[in-house]
C-alpha cells in the first residue's frame, strides 16, 4: 500500500541530484549520431528512417518558410516520444507528467507561432479570428470566443499531455495494487485484473506515442495558420 | 623489481593489488580527464555492441536495463515505503 498514490510523481533526489534531470538527459544517449559510413549500423539506420518519416509528415503542409521549423519540431517529437515510452519501464520517472515541464514546452512554441503570424502577416492572422460566412449579428460574440480559444491553446497543449500521462500511470498503479491485493483472497478475480492490466499497458504504450504526435501536430497546425 | 611497462600505461586488470593506490594516483582526475574517460567508455560500448554489422536487441536492452537499475537506486528511499506491511 502506498502512502499516497501520487507519490510516484514527485521526483526523488539522491546526493542532491533529482531523478528528473537524468530522465530528461537519458534519451540523448539512445540516439547516436550516424557515422560517415555509407551503410550505418542498424540502430542508426532505423533512427534515420524514422526521423525522415516524421519530418516529411510534418513538413508537407508547410511552405518553404516553414521548413525552418523542421529541426525544433522533429527534435521535440523525438524527445516526447522517448520520454513517454521510457516512463513505462519499471521504477523510471516520466518528466512529462509534470505540468511545469509541459507548459514550459508548449507556451514558448505557441507564442513563437503567434508572433510569427502577427509580425509577418498581421491582417491574415487576425482574420483567423472570424470564420467565413458568419451572420453579422454574431460577429462580436464569435470574435470573443475565437480569441479565448486562441489564448487557451498553450494551456490546452500542456494540460493534455500532462493529464493523459498522469492518468495512465495512476491507472496502472491502481490496477496493479488491486491485482496483488486480490491474489490472496480471490485468485480468479486477480487473474481477470491481471488481464485488464496487460490491456492497459498496451494502451499506455499507444497513448505515449499518440500524445507526443498530437502535441507536435497541433503545433505544426498553429504554424500553418500563421506562417 | 621494476615493471616491464610503466605503471601509468598498464590496464586496470593487470595492476597488482598492492600497486592499486599508486596506479590511481597516475590517473587524470581533471574535468577534461573525466570527460575523456566517459567518452572512451561510451565509444567502447558503442563500437562493441551497437556499431556492428548485425546488431541485435541486446545492445540497447543492456542500456535500458542499466537505466532501470539506476532509477531504482535513485528512488530507493522513496520506494521502500511501498512494502507490504500490516501497519505502515
Amino acid at each position: 500500500m502506498n502512502l499516497s498514490f501520487f507519490d510516484q510523481f514527485s521526483s526523488p533526489t539522491l546526493l542532491g541530484i533529482p531523478l528528473i534531470l537524468i530522465a530528461m538527459v537519458f534519451p540523448a544517449l539512445l540516439l547516436p549520431s550516424p557515422g560517415n559510413r555509407w551503410i550505418n549500423n542498424r540502430l542508426s539506420t532505423l533512427q534515420l528512417w524514422f526521423i525522415n518519416l516524421i519530418t516529411k509528415q510534418l513538413m508537407i503542409p508547410l511552405d518553404k518558410k516553414g521548413h525552418k521549423w523542421a529541426l525544433i519540431l522533429t527534435s521535440l517529437m523525438m524527445f516526447l516520444l522517448l520520454t513517454n515510452l521510457l516512463g513505462l519501464l519499471p521504477y523510471t520517472f516520466t518528466p512529462t507528467t509534470q505540468l511545469s515541464m509541459n507548459l514550459a514546452l508548449a507556451f514558448p512554441l505557441w507564442l513563437a507561432t503567434l508572433l510569427t503570424g502577427l509580425r509577418n502577416q498581421p491582417s491574415v492572422s487576425l482574420g483567423h479570428l472570424l470564420p467565413e460566412g458568419t451572420p453579422t449579428l454574431l460577429i462580436p460574440a464569435l470574435i470573443l470566443i475565437e480569441t479565448t480559444s486562441l489564448l487557451i491553446r498553450p494551456l490546452a497543449l500542456g494540460v493534455r499531455l500532462t493529464a493523459n500521462l498522469t492518468a495512465g500511470h495512476l491507472l496502472i498503479q491502481l490496477i496493479s495494487t488491486a491485482t496483488t491485493t486480490l491474489m490472496t483472497t480471490m485468485p480468479v478475480v486477480s487473474l481477470l485484473t491481471l488481464a485488464v492490466l496487460l490491456l492497459l499497458t498496451i494502451l499506455e504504450v499507444a497513448v505515449a506515442m499518440i500524445q507526443a504526435y498530437v502535441f507536435v501536430l497541433l503545433l505544426s497546425l498553429y504554424l500553418q495558420e500563421n506562417i | 623489481l621494476p615493471a616491464a611497462v610503466l605503471l601509468k600505461d598498464t590496464k586496470l586488470m593487470d595492476v597488482k593489488l598492492g600497486q592499486l593506490g599508486s596506479w590511481l594516483a597516475t590517473r587524470d582526475f581533471t574535468p577534461g580527464g573525466i570527460m575523456g574517460a566517459m567518452r572512451r567508455g561510451y565509444e567502447r560500448y558503442y563500437n562493441k555492441y551497437i556499431n556492428v554489422r548485425k546488431g541485435g536487441l541486446g545492445g540497447i536492452s543492456m542500456v535500458l536495463a542499466a537505466y532501470v537499475v539506476l532509477s531504482y537506486m535513485w528512488s530507493y528511499s522513496h520506494v521502500k515505503h511501498d512494502r507490504r506491511r500490516k501497519y505502515h
